[in-house]
């Protein structure tokens, strides 16, 4: 039975073909929108959780306050190879790694650029490519006994300093030659694969930088607990550095917390974005209310007629809410269909020309069921007060009506 | 004595115009029997059209009482009124109203689709109809494609759809010339052998004496006569 109501406000919209099309264009644009944004938010916290699970779940992050945003950046205080040694000595760390950062003007072939360059420890720093998951792509890693060598980002191999870079070419940095060791393979992100990694033994003197830490990287051993150890390190550092407890100057992270941090974010900003497009839904819903007003202006007469060949007022409310909740139907059909379309074009547009991977986007089924539900939704809703002043019609006026 | 199908008692109608109350019926008493073919007559604005909605239960008295059936129905909500349209009474409208996106079929279905009646019963019960008024070979046809006379056959076949006690007319022959109206008029006669009773709204005298039963003849919202045929000649009640 509900079939044939379904058939016959298709029917109805058919007739009005352009004006329900110019309709369903509002729904098509806002759950576009509303789709696009929410898969690349999944598409996102996808990628960031698959970056995370690389870095493995056994390694704690000491990095001194202020400093968080990013390697290099200026801060009062700092840490040094002394806080490592601190960390080293405590129960149930296996290994700790750390490194430096600083920014240089490198030029080869007479093209120059500023860029990040990374001093890593050589003594330890398998930690370090394991925490990163660095695999070299042409070449070698850097390890032990390296003197004046360097590893670089994968667009180094492209014209990213003029001329494509092979192994054995050499790199001035800061005016000193280093040589191409090794070429990573593409991490996925145009800051991460610009850099430069360099000996601590190279770099401390290259950048006048003697003593100062940026990241310590402490790897626990396993069956350790993350939050005891984490804790330990915290009062350890304390004690050693002479500071309150209250007042610490540096900060200790641990996977969980990162991608918990993140994740808070990432919900805030496509709580925004969504409402942003939420605002375009709500003039689409507008623009459904208002065909269906017009709709029912067109059609009193029709009322009237089915109100005399029996309609009760629940046949016509049915009948209308049906056909506006279709509006909403259609258009979310057809804007996920343009939301897929958009996400996959802008993924590839990403990769292509921006070098990045980190623009995924995610179309996991409830979604998609959810933004078509949602679309009838918006669509019976909008045309819910129409269709009840249809039904409301007295038959005598509504047949009376031309 | 035969039964009675619709009996008005007292029935008044009143509209509330601004400032001034218009009167479309006054106390008019009308009692309607099974199987009649009923012409009611009137110059416009005599209340013929508001007599026939307050039959054909599209609207209520402001007083007085109207039966169909021995049923009172001028206090019954809009909802229990549709109900009762949609299985006793069938309407033909001036014109036609049929529903223009729906084809000729699908318009004798609609009020079986409102009485929750399955699809193929409705399908072959439209498809008997539509043979009935001689219009087998137009069923997938849309309104915009058949003439008027066709169109007003599609309409009757719609309104004997659920088989209702009263057929409703208003003018029915009104937009069709002389002979398509003949032909429709036919088929009213047809239903009215078969016990249907008809109620007929016209203005053409010669119509109305040609073939209906009863005449009631209003003028200015009331009553003005009544008048029975007996053979061929006509009588003042």
């Amino acid at each position: 039975m509900i079939s044939d109501y379904f058939k016959l406000a298709l029917k109805n919209l058919r007739k009005r073909r352009l004006r329900s099309w110019l309709t369903i264009i509002g729904i098509i644009i806002s759950i576009a929108t509303i789709f696009v944004l929410i898969s690349l938010s999944l598409g996102l916290e996808k990628a960031v959780q698959e970056q995370f699970r690389l870095l493995g779940t056994d390694k704690i992050f000491i990095q001194p306050k202020g400093q968080a945003g990013g390697p290099g950046t200026a801060s009062s205080v700092s840490l040094t190879k002394k806080d490592v040694d601190v960390i080293e000595k405590i129960q149930g760390i296996k290994k700790v790694t750390f490194w430096t950062a600083g920014n240089a003007k490198i030029e080869h072939n007479k093209k120059i650029k500023f860029v990040p360059i990374i001093g890593i420890d050589l003594d330890t720093s398998d930690l370090f490519t394991e925490t990163g998951a660095y695999e070299a792509q042409e070449g070698r890693l850097l390890k032990k006994g390296d003197f004046k060598n360097i590893m670089i980002g994968s667009r180094y191999k492209n014209d990213f300093l003029g001329r494509p870079i092979k192994i054995g070419d050499t790199i001035f940095i800061n005016a000193a030659p280093f040589k191409v060791k090794g070429i990573l393979k593409p991490i996925g992100n145009p800051t991460d694969d610009s850099l430069i990694y360099m000996p601590l033994e190279d770099f401390r003197p290259l950048f006048d930088i003697p003593e100062r830490v940026d990241t310590i990287i402490a790897q626990i051993e396993s069956g350790k607990d993350i939050n005891e150890i984490s804790s330990s390190i915290e009062k350890k550092l304390i004690n050693s550095r002479s500071l309150d407890k209250d007042n610490t100057d540096f900060i200790i992270l641990t996977p969980e917390e990162l991608l918990e941090s993140f994740g808070s974010v990432l919900i805030i900003i496509t709580a925004f974005l969504a409402g942003i497009a939420g605002i375009s839904l709500l003039v689409g819903a507008t623009g459904i209310a208002n065909t269906m007003y017009t709709s029912v202006l067109e059609r009193t007469k029709e009322i009237g007629v089915m109100k005399a060949i029996g309609a009760k007022n629940s046949n016509i409310l049915i009948i209308f809410l049906i056909e506006s909740g279709l509006i909403g139907l259609l258009g979310s059909v057809v804007g996920i269909l343009l939301g897929m379309l958009i996400g996959k074009s802008i993924e590839y547009y990403a990769v292509e020309y921006l070098d990045t991977t980190l623009l995924q986007f995610s179309f996991p089924s409830y979604l998609i069921i959810g933004c078509l539900l949602f679309g009838f939704l918006i669509g019976t809703i909008s045309g819910s007060l129409p269709s009840y002043r249809a039904s409301k019609l007295k038959p005598v006026d509504a047949l009376r009506y031309e | 004595m035969s039964e009675q199908i619709i009996k008005l008692k007292d029935v008044c109608k009143i509209y509330q115009m601004g400032e001034t109350e218009v009167k479309a019926l006054y106390n008019v008493s009308i009692d309607i029997e099974k199987g009649d073919f009923v012409a009611i007559m009137g110059p416009s604005g005599s209340g013929k059209s508001t007599g026939l909605n307050l039959v054909g239960s599209l609207d209520l008295p402001t007083l007085g009482n109207i039966y169909l059936d021995s049923q009172d129905i001028s206090h019954l909500t809009e909802s229990e009124l549709a109900q009762i349209r949609g299985q006793k009474i069938g309407f033909i409208f001036q014109q036609f109203n049929l529903i223009p996106n729906l084809t000729a079929k699908e318009n004798v279905m609609l009020p079986l689709l409102f009485q929750g009646i399955d699809k193929e019963e409705r399908e072959s019960r439209a498809e008997e109809l539509l043979n009935l008024v001689e219009l087998q070979d137009r069923m997938e046809h849309y309104p915009n494609q058949l003439s008027g006379g066709q169109q007003q056959r599609v309409a009757i076949a719609r309104a004997l759809a659920n088989n209702p006690e009263v057929i409703l007319a208003d003018e029915p022959t009104g937009n069709l010339d002389t002979k398509t109206g003949e032909k429709v008029l036919e088929f009213l006669n047809k239903l009215n052998e078969k016990g249907t009773t008809i109620i007929m709204v016209t203005h053409d005298q010669d119509l109305a004496k040609e073939h209906a039963k009863t005449i009631y003849s209003l003028k200015d919202g009331s009553l003005e006569g009544v008048y029975k045929r007996t053979g061929k000649s006509w009588k003042k009640l």
